[in-house]
């Protein structure tokens, strides 16, 4: 089934939490809600699974608006952030609860269940009580309960957030596979730029309440359309320049830049590390920077260069062979070309500090 | 805990009590003049308060023999009073219990304003003096009362009767359930219930099956403290009953006037009721307290 989100808003108090929010996602697809703590992705979540109303917009799912539905109706499963399991119930009632309030027979709940069970990797734990499981056993219960009636949509929030990093690695390739099997259209929501990538066919990139940008993982890190999506997705070098007769200029050297106008005007430019290329000797379109320190990571090498006409500290990545050849030290001048910047008209702050570089 | 991270705190906690090593012991091993001090005192405590003065109940209630202790609970003015005990907690506990629940539900689960007044509301009971509820009723419903005239004119009576009675035993016991259940639904949160709610439960069915069965021990103490409160109440009932024998008697009432007519060890026997029935509600609770899963469950824990 394909959900629909149309321009959807909703305010607490007041205070608005999401705006103007649209998006569809195709039936089938596994897509992740990504963006920092507190840019309404968990609040997204339950108005499409129908736990909160939306002060305008409309969220349809198949095409038809889900609003006055019931939830038996809208049948969608949502794994919450804790799972919320019934601390009274048995993994095996835990998972039946969905059919035996549909008053499903009984011989069917239990062939049911086990099937579940199976498909969860849980089965012989049907008589544990939550309490007795670990993270990543009730994580999977109540994956298991949520597909128990057949959801049409599953919803998962943050769904490893609560466990430890080997568990929550494992858990992802599982949830991928898992989804390849059943194929159900599944929406999940997370902080973790990594977690999004490793499993989601498709990215809605959220900050303050709105969409920045919808792609597949690779589309939103290769071309991010604004420098919210530049700077959450990885380390990024921030440069202030300005544009000027159809070029960007910043500490000394231009690129072209067809969008800017004949006026000067304010803009910033964005490049990875490994988009900064390190030789010895000048070369086009290259600025001197001096090494501030060398730290080795695998195959790669990671710099911090101080360049005397850009105002901050730069991060580069090269190739431990290059750097090699290079003979990089602490204290050497070298020179820095930029394969690849992204400009964005404007200077306003925005919401990531350069901390997060 | 996941047992790295239980490892991991294990291994801090070894790292923080490394530098005091020197210290002759760890602070968990105290000694055993204390541990062996703090315990008789302890127990000290509890037979002086609690396990001597119940003893004292019996021992004077059979002062005189088996058969004064039989016939003193047999009489039938000690038979009424039971009776009439029992009917005001048959009444005030049920009404008690669904408003508690009623009550604690709509704090806990909506946002709304005068919330806090209601929740104040609810704890005036234990804010008043019980003779002072008593004397509300009396206030309120006596024949120079507010709706005196009006019930006068009905024919109804409340005070020096048994509606009287148990209204001022609904009015003080009123807190009890409610009280227990708004920390322990506060705690809880709404996650259950919403997820219930998307499984497809009705409303119906979410109460019974996921917010009852989660709040039944909270609940079930409730009812506990509720119903001996119910049963033992004096002050409020005292006000409002008038004393007339055989009719407007509660067991504690009961009590009282054996004592003043210098019937002591009637008096105890009686009393010793009121004893047992303590017993009794507090075994209750501990036998379903162990037959229950989840309580199992938790038991076995690592």
């Amino acid at each position: 089934m394909s959900i629909a989100v149309h321009a959807v808003h909703k305010a607490f108090d007041g205070h608005p939490v999401l705006r103007d929010v649209s998006f569809d996602v195709p039936g089938g697809e596994l897509v992740a809600l990504l963006g920092p703590s507190g840019c309404g992705k968990t609040t997204l979540l339950r108005v499409i699974a129908g736990l909160e109303e939306a002060d305008a917009g409309a969220v349809l799912h198949d095409g038809a608006p889900v609003e006055g539905k019931s939830a038996r109706e809208r049948n969608v499963g949502l794994v919450f952030q804790h799972y919320a399991l019934f601390r009274h119930m048995n993994v095996a009632e835990n998972v039946a609860f969905g059919l035996r309030v549909r008053r499903r027979p009984a011989a069917a709940v239990r062939a049911r269940v086990q099937e579940l069970l199976r498909l969860v990797q849980l089965s012989g734990l049907e008589r544990r009580f939550p309490s007795q499981l670990s993270g990543g056993q009730r994580q999977r219960v109540a994956l298991a309960r949520a597909l128990a009636a057949e959801p049409r949509v599953l919803l998962l929030d943050e769904p490893f957030g609560a466990l430890d990093a080997r568990v929550r690695q494992e858990l992802r390739q599982w949830l991928r596979r898992l989804h390849d099997e059943i194929h159900v259209t599944t929406l999940f929501v997370t902080h973790d730029q990594e977690e999004a990538f490793e499993v989601a066919d498709r990215v809605v990139l959220m900050n303050r309440g709105q969409v920045e940008q919808v792609g597949t993982p690779r589309q939103v890190f290769d071309e991010p359309r604004s420098p919210f999506v530049m700077q959450f997705l990885g380390a990024v070098n921030v440069f202030h320049g300005r544009l000027e007769d159809g070029r960007a200029h910043f500490g000394g050297i231009d690129v072209p830049h067809p969008a800017a106008g004949e006026l000067p005007a304010p803009a910033r430019l964005y490049a990875r590390p490994h988009e900064l290329e390190v030789h010895r000797d000048p070369t086009a379109g290259s600025f001197p920077a001096r090494v501030l320190r060398v730290t080795p990571a695998g195959s790669a090498v990671r710099l911090e260069l101080h360049a005397p006409t850009v105002d901050r500290p730069i991060s580069a990545e090269v190739e431990a062979r290059r750097a090699e050849a290079l003979a990089l030290a602490e204290g050497l001048e070298v020179w820095v070309a930029p394969r690849r910047l992204r400009v964005f008209e404007g200077e306003a702050a925005d919401s990531l500090s350069s901390s997060q570089l | 805990m996941t047992p790295p991270a239980a490892a991991a705190a294990e291994a801090a906690a070894a790292l923080r009590v490394a530098p005091a090593a020197r210290r002759p012991r760890r602070a968990a091993a105290d000694p055993a003049w204390v541990r062996w001090g703090l315990t008789a005192l302890a127990l000290g405590a509890l037979g002086l308060l609690v396990v001597a003065p119940t003893a004292l109940v019996f021992a004077e209630g059979l002062a005189r023999g088996w058969g004064a202790y039989r016939a003193a609970l047999l009489e039938p003015e000690a038979l009424r009073a039971v009776r009439l005990t029992l009917l005001t907690a048959a009444v005030a506990v049920p009404a008690n219990t669904l408003f508690g629940l009623c009550a604690a539900w709509c704090i806990t689960r909506f946002r709304w304003r005068g919330k806090t007044l209601l929740v104040t509301l609810i704890d005036l009971p234990f804010g008043v003096s019980p003779v002072i509820s008593g004397m509300v009723t009396v206030l309120l419903f006596g024949s120079h009362g507010l709706l005196g005239p009006w019930l006068q004119a009905h024919d109804l009576k409340v005070v020096f009767a048994v509606p009287g009675i148990v209204m001022a035993t609904v009015f003080v016991t009123f807190p009890f359930v409610a009280r227990e259940l708004i920390p322990f639904l506060e705690t809880q949160g709404t996650e259950e219930e919403e997820a219930a709610h998307l499984l497809g439960a009705s409303g119906w069915q979410i109460f019974w099956r996921v917010t009852l069965p989660n709040v039944k021990w909270s609940l079930l103490y409730g009812v506990v403290l509720c119903n001996a409160r119910a049963m033992g109440e004096f002050g409020a009932v005292s006000v409002v009953s008038g004393h007339i024998r055989g009719e407007t008697n509660t067991v504690p009432l009961h009590v009282e006037i054996l004592y003043n007519e210098y019937a002591f060890s009637a008096s105890f026997a009686v009393a010793s009721l009121l004893v047992l029935l303590a017993a009794v509600t507090l075994a209750a609770k501990q036998v379903v307290a162990w037959r229950s899963p989840s309580r199992r469950a938790s038991r076995s824990l690592p």
